[in-house]
């Protein structure tokens, strides 16, 4: 056996360029296919971790999907806002245990701006029911202080005390900005990898104030009122965007659904965030499937190079095989040495596959948290994973039975003398 | 004087083939001896050599090699027998291209516990064997050692070779026409080494060439179209 793996390793030194390149096929079909699941798994596992704790998430009149994604996700915009004095009205229902207000519409360098209330970080939670907390500084108590996420702190290197200007828009690059009203780091957030890290968070109030001489998303030409003008006014929001509804009991969950479904003053959507997300899913699930499918076929075009380089090799390989015959080697030695060589092929692939994954995910995960706000993470490879790995190496021991039978069968049929 | 090699009435066919390639009435050869096998292409002789080596068995007859009856052994135990005691020599194309020099000789100590044996009992290692056999076939540069075996000559190739099929004093050393890629004066040098190393060890040679200016070199000479009734059956059938 010792003698078997240390010819194959020999061999396969000697035919570096070819087990070389198809080390490198099965390597990258196997990083894609792990790919694939690892960024199924992760994705469904940082949406999971979002928001926690939450019973209703409840916005204008719009898709479950939609709203789930701009309103805890950051991802799109959302059609129409809902009045200050419904959210009121909702809040005070007897069945309600807190809420969490969101207005959303205005960045600051590509990072979203949210306006909400200090129940935000009283109550908001995400993963296990994690709270969040302020790494430095303190939540926001002057009209214009800002709470900034961690990887919005770390990217545009602000620190407490920094001062910050608002842009009108959600867009990277946005041309109006709110500058007569600049904002000053008053904390910064402990990094969570959800989108959380990646938002200013700010008052509902200084939404306002930014917006008071605004109609209809641009400046009134002529009017202008300066910050502390602002401060003297009526700053009581007239609109939001969107609320989060903790209540007393998930027993209430549909009953206070269904009438903010019903809510007559204006048309409303309540959501329960679980249930959304399980759409979400079945509604990527195809295309996730169809990835899936195309890895694999991926994995078997890689193990199909490693059959013909080991089949294509298999007739100058005929007197090799004479030699060991005359020294003792048994036509099960043949065929082990062959099975012994797709084998530490399909290992070496596996092994580089696996690091090429944790590379790319290493290169990746900051890309996909800046630029997504999706964090992946880089996690022990799983039971499912063990599974895919141990079905290609299983299927590589599959492929390497095909030439080591063609040569076995040669090596008895051609005993010392090689009879082509 | 005892026989190592003793067959009689033996007749071999290849699978698919209606023709026997060999029928031989009887064949010895003793102890110790050197045996030049002569014959055209295509007379039998590599065949003869497989049944000698337990590689290819008879359809017919007794083929009995150091005391053993080949034609009753199984795959394993011919295989297992042909490592312990039988050393081989190809014609070209010796030696494993990815195996250093050393690695190449000390090839059927792996196969073979008993060469391994063989070699411990003298208080040495196959390693040190394999250098020793290579000094004593005049490949004492150590430079040599380190080159891969295809930058070899071909006369360094077949010495190397030659190293391989003695180390662990098998009691029986097969050549398959192992000089015909070499000049004269090598082939000569060659095989008076093989001799030499044969004659340390108490070796039969057996050696197949179709080069009749050889067999002078040799004890005994066996011509072997004229013991194969092979062709004389054919036209008979």
């Amino acid at each position: 056996m010792k003698t078997i793996l240390m010819l194959a390793m020999k061999s396969l030194r000697n035919r570096f360029i070819m087990v070389t390149l198809t080390v490198l096929s099965i390597s990258l079909s196997l990083t894609l296919l792990l790919g694939v699941e690892r960024f199924r798994t992760e994705s469904h596992h940082s949406f999971t971790n979002t928001i926690a704790g939450v019973d209703l998430l409840v916005g204008a009149r719009s898709g479950p999907i939609q709203l789930l994604l701009y309103a805890v996700f950051h991802i799109g915009h959302a059609t129409n806002n809902l009045s200050w004095q419904s959210y009121e009205e909702i809040k005070a229902l007897p069945e309600v245990q807190w809420t969490i207000p969101i207005s959303l519409g205005d960045s600051h360098r590509g990072y979203r701006v949210v306006g909400t209330t200090p129940a935000f970080f009283d109550h908001f939670t995400y993963g296990a029911r994690q709270p969040l907390s302020i790494e430095r500084g303190d939540p926001f108590d002057d009209l214009y202080d800002a709470v900034i996420g961690a990887e919005t702190a770390r990217r545009l290197g602000y620190e407490v005390g920094d001062t910050l200007v608002i842009a009108h828009g959600a867009g990277e690059v946005s041309f109006i900005e709110h500058g007569d009203k600049p904002f000053t780091v008053a904390g910064i957030l402990a990094p969570t990898g959800t989108p959380v890290d990646r938002a200013v968070y700010v008052s509902l109030e200084a939404i306002e104030a930014i917006h008071i001489d605004w109609r209809g998303g641009a400046p009134l030409p002529g009017v202008s009122i300066s910050a502390d003008q602002a401060r003297r006014l009526d700053l009581t929001p007239r609109v939001i965007t969107a609320f989060m509804v903790k209540l007393k009991s998930p027993i209430a969950t549909f009953t206070v659904q269904r009438f903010i479904n019903q809510y007559p003053a204006e048309p409303l959507t309540a959501i329960l965030p679980g249930v959304a997300l399980q759409q979400l899913w079945e509604l990527i699930g195809v295309a996730e499937k169809a990835l899936f499918a195309v890895s694999i076929f991926v994995v078997v075009v890689g193990l199909s190079g490693m059959l013909t380089a080991l089949l294509t090799s298999l007739n100058e390989r005929r007197r090799e095989m004479a030699i060991l015959r005359s020294v003792g080697a048994r036509p099960i030695h043949i065929f082990g040495l062959m099975i012994g060589e797709a084998v530490l092929v399909t290992s070496m692939g596996i092994a580089l596959g696996v690091a090429l994954l944790y590379l790319m995910f290493i290169i990746a995960q900051p890309l996909l948290l800046s630029r997504l706000g999706l964090y992946l993470g880089i996690s022990m490879v799983s039971p499912f994973e063990w599974l895919l790995i141990g079905l290609v190496w299983l299927a590589g021991l599959l492929v390497g039975i095909i030439p080591a039978w063609r040569i076995y069968r040669l090596a008895l049929m051609d005993g010392l003398s090689v009879r082509t | 004087m005892s026989r190592v090699v003793e067959l009689s009435d033996l007749h071999f066919t290849w699978p698919r083939s209606t023709q026997p390639v060999l029928s031989l009435d009887a064949l010895q050869v003793n102890r110790q001896e050197h045996l030049f096998i002569k014959g055209p292409s295509g007379s039998g002789k590599s065949t003869l050599l497989g049944l000698l080596a337990g590689i290819l068995i008879p359809q017919h007859g007794r083929l009995s090699v150091l005391g053993r009856r080949l034609e009753t052994l199984g795959g394993s135990a011919r295989d297992r027998f042909r490592a312990d005691h039988i050393g081989y020599i190809f014609q070209l194309f010796n030696l494993i291209p990815y195996l250093s020099v050393v690695e190449n000789i000390i090839l059927p100590c792996h196969f073979s516990p008993a060469r391994a044996n063989r070699i411990r009992h003298q208080g040495t290692t196959a390693h040190q064997e394999a250098l020793r056999l290579l000094a004593h076939l005049k490949l004492t540069d150590p430079a040599l050692l380190c080159k891969p075996v295809n930058e070899l000559s071909v006369g360094q190739q077949q010495r190397v070779a030659a190293a391989r099929a003695l180390i662990g004093a098998p009691e029986l050393v097969i050549g398959d026409e192992p000089t015909s890629s070499l000049d004269s004066e090598h082939r000569t040098v060659f095989i008076e080494l093989l001799f030499d190393e044969c004659a340390r060890t108490g070796a039969t040679l057996i050696f197949v060439s179709h080069e009749v200016s050889l067999a002078a070199l040799f004890g005994k000479t066996l011509n072997l179209p004229e013991i194969n009734r092979a062709e004389t059956l054919a036209a008979e059938q």
